[in-house]
């Protein structure tokens, strides 16, 4: 168990350094992101009153327009030299390194998170009622998507379309998480009178069997 | 052995016995199945019919724990291009089980065997040459030790000094007791070492200078 | 495997042929008793005298309510067999999944269709957000639309059949959902409860559902078993092909290139 964490966060310092480095979240997912919300804003064209309404909704499909990129990119990096064929050579237990590539998404969706929620506050009048909700619907959903996300990364990974395989796998199966996630920050924003705490204790079943899933099934989907 | 590539069979019933600390040269027009019997010997591949044991490991069973002492030098670098040479090797080191002090320690040495100067350790991968590129990989994997070494057309791409480096690394493993399979068109290079000499074509083994006796 | 009978290439067989006459005659059966003998839904509402009821919309429930039961046997079907291909490894549970995913995939999108035409004169919407047995019977639909997006990438065989297998899988988590919705959260849907259950039908409306179960039964295996037989076919064809490419690989080991490619003079 130990040696699993261990290499777990060998592989999640390691994605996460080469984003420190190459920069690729904050320049170019980040400004992606502000640029869905600032979209919807003209789509919708709204007072915003409205827009406070419908800032939960928007916010978490932003999320996941985010996510898809994160994914796309954790996977990138693998496929680039073949250092995926190095991480079955090198010995690492595939479990480990779902979890670490689900931490290095993780990590990035807390940010971007911080940012979208920044984004909705200034962009739709959005504000923060309940500050700890917030926080914890914000964690394990991001949880439950980068688990999944990374899944099914490896699922349309080797193909050659992994491009636009990966969205037509991962949204529908994301489709219960955008609902969730949607209705606990109707409560964390105060837009709707809805019982966040138990939506976010469905999400958090979802981030618990995905991960253990996808911890499990991880290692047959990447050897050949 | 046969060992398909999707729909094509890359090993069409090629059967092959090398003894612990062996040196085979692996020879063949291009497409012949050599990188694809590499690969086998790696656990990369699972064979369709026949079976595959490397190190006394049947690979099917038991894949993980054979791997971390094979080294497998493919086409492609395994290098994380964001990466400095010395975040790389130390990854890779640390990946395959090294602890962080020990890989360190192996680091500078085998990078200096490399023959890569210090001034490109700190540099990313991305800056690198193609030969430069190579010479990275090599060292990430000799940091290891591995008892098993596939080499897959190692002097491709290399020029003078990079040739030379990888000969050394060749002979050196040699004298370290390893077992040594490289396919190559630079028989001349690697003839100099007195392997056995396995010519694969058309995903068979036709003519073997060692083998069982 | 069984042999086609004819000199033309398909895959029927006597059985098959037997098994699509019964199922066409029985179609026509289920139509007739549906659009022609069966009454509209008209009822007098109590305090208005008004005739209110679903009318004709009505008898495309005959076709929407048997369709839904075997869109559920089909993907369970899948997900059984994908299970099964994950344990055995052996070609015939793979074929069958994609057989029984492609023909559920077929019906699921047609319960939709026939649910949204009915939905616009009673509920007077094609569509209800928020109708919970709607959205996850969509999502079912658009998983397992993936699911054969993925069957369709030109992949290894095995690596497709194994990954199918688990987007499969993952996929019929979703299907005790879409039929315990009803139940589970009754204020979230328009759909009413279990038609055989509550609702009291009687005489000559439950004959014909009972007719459109069985004949809708007969239209998946019919469809099902073509399916499943082409699935066959492309994976002997597949077969044959790498045998022989063997062969033609084995003979290249006797050429001459072999000598000049390894530099030796003869």
């Amino acid at each position: 168990m130990k040696s699993l964490l261990s290499e777990a966060w060998l592989v999640a310092s390691k994605d996460l350094r080469i984003e420190a480095r190459s920069r690729v979240l904050t320049n170019q997912v980040a400004p992606f992101a502000v640029l869905v919300l600032v979209l919807f804003g003209f789509a919708l064209d709204a007072d915003q009153r409205t827009l406070r309404m419908f800032a939960p909704g928007l916010f978490w499909v932003a999320v996941l327009l985010c996510l898809l990129l994160a994914v796309q990119r954790s996977s990138a990096v693998e496929s680039a030299d073949d250092a995926a064929t190095g991480l079955r050579m090198a010995g690492l237990a595939p479990a480990a390194v779902f979890l670490g590539k689900s931490a290095a998404i993780f990590v990035q969706l807390l940010v971007l998170e911080l940012l979208l929620t920044a984004g909705i506050i200034v962009f739709y009048g959005s504000s923060v009622k309940n500050l700890f909700l917030w926080l914890i619907a914000g964690l394990v959903t991001a949880l439950a998507v980068a688990t999944t996300g990374t899944l099914y990364g490896a699922l349309a990974s080797g193909l050659g379309v992994r491009e636009t395989l990966l969205p037509i796998l991962l949204l529908p199966v994301l489709a219960p998480v955008l609902i969730g996630a949607t209705r606990a920050y109707d409560d964390a924003l105060g837009a709707a009178a809805v019982d966040g705490w138990a939506w976010t204790g469905l999400l958090a079943m979802f981030a618990v069997v995905a991960s253990t899933l996808g911890a499990l099934a991880y290692g047959a989907l990447v050897e050949d | 052995m046969v060992a398909l590539l999707g729909r094509f069979p890359a090993l069409a019933g090629a059967s092959l016995l090398v003894e612990a600390g062996e040196t085979v040269l692996l020879q063949g027009p291009n497409g012949a199945g050599k990188t694809t019997l590499l690969r086998l010997c790696a656990g990369l591949v699972r064979p369709e019919s026949g079976q595959a044991q490397v190190l006394g490991h049947d690979l099917s069973v038991d894949g993980r724990a054979v791997r971390r002492q094979v080294a497998m030098l493919g086409h492609a670098t395994g290098l994380y291009e964001d990466l400095s040479v010395a975040e790389n090797v130390s990854f890779w080191a640390q990946a395959a089980g090294l602890g962080k002090s020990l890989a360190a320690q192996r680091a500078t040495g085998a990078l200096a065997r490399m023959g890569l100067d210090e001034r490109l350790l700190s540099l990313p991968v991305s800056r690198l040459s193609a030969g430069q590129r190579r010479r990275a990989s090599l060292a990430a994997l000799a940091v290891r030790r591995p008892q098993l070494w596939l080499l897959d057309e190692p002097h491709a791409g290399l020029d003078q000094t990079g040739r030379n480096v990888v000969d050394e690394l060749i002979s050196d493993a040699v004298a370290a007791g390893a077992t040594v399979l490289v396919a190559s068109h630079e028989l001349e290079r690697v003839r100099s070492l007195n392997p056995r000499v396995v010519t694969v074509a058309g995903g068979l083994i036709v003519k073997d200078t060692g083998g069982p006796k | 495997m069984t042999n086609p009978t004819s000199s033309v290439a398909t895959t029927g067989s006597p059985g098959s042929r037997a098994l699509g006459l019964a199922t066409l005659a029985g179609l026509v059966g289920l139509l007739v008793l549906a659009f022609v003998l069966t009454e509209p839904d008209v009822r007098i509402h109590p305090s208005t005298g008004q005739e209110i009821g679903q009318f004709d919309a009505v008898r495309l429930l005959y076709l929407h309510v048997p369709m839904a039961v075997i869109t559920y046997v089909a993907y369970s079907l899948a997900a059984f067999a994908s299970a099964g291909y994950l344990i055995k490894r052996t070609p015939w549970w793979d074929v069958t999944a994609h057989a029984a995913a492609e023909v559920g995939t077929v019906f699921c999108f047609l319960v939709l269709v026939t649910g949204s035409i009915w939905g616009r004169p009673v509920w007077n919407t094609w569509w209800e957000w928020g109708d919970v047995r709607l959205m996850t019977t969509l999502i079912l639909f658009l998983m397992f639309v993936g699911y054969l997006a993925l069957r369709r990438t030109a992949a290894d065989p095995r690596v497709q059949a194994r990954r199918a297998a688990v987007v499969a899988l993952v996929a019929i988590v979703d299907l005790p959902l879409v039929n315990r919705s009803v139940e589970w959260w009754e204020n979230r849907t328009l759909h009413q409860k279990s038609t055989l259950g509550e609702l009291k039908i009687e005489d000559l409306t439950l004959f014909t559902l009972m007719v459109g179960f069985l004949v809708f039964l007969m239209v998946f295996a019919w469809l099902l078993l073509h399916r499943f037989r082409v699935g066959w076919l492309t994976l002997a064809a597949g077969e044959h092909q790498v045998a022989a490419a063997i062969k033609e690989r084995r003979a290249e080991a006797d050429g001459s290139g072999v000598a000049s490619a390894v530099g030796e003079t003869s």
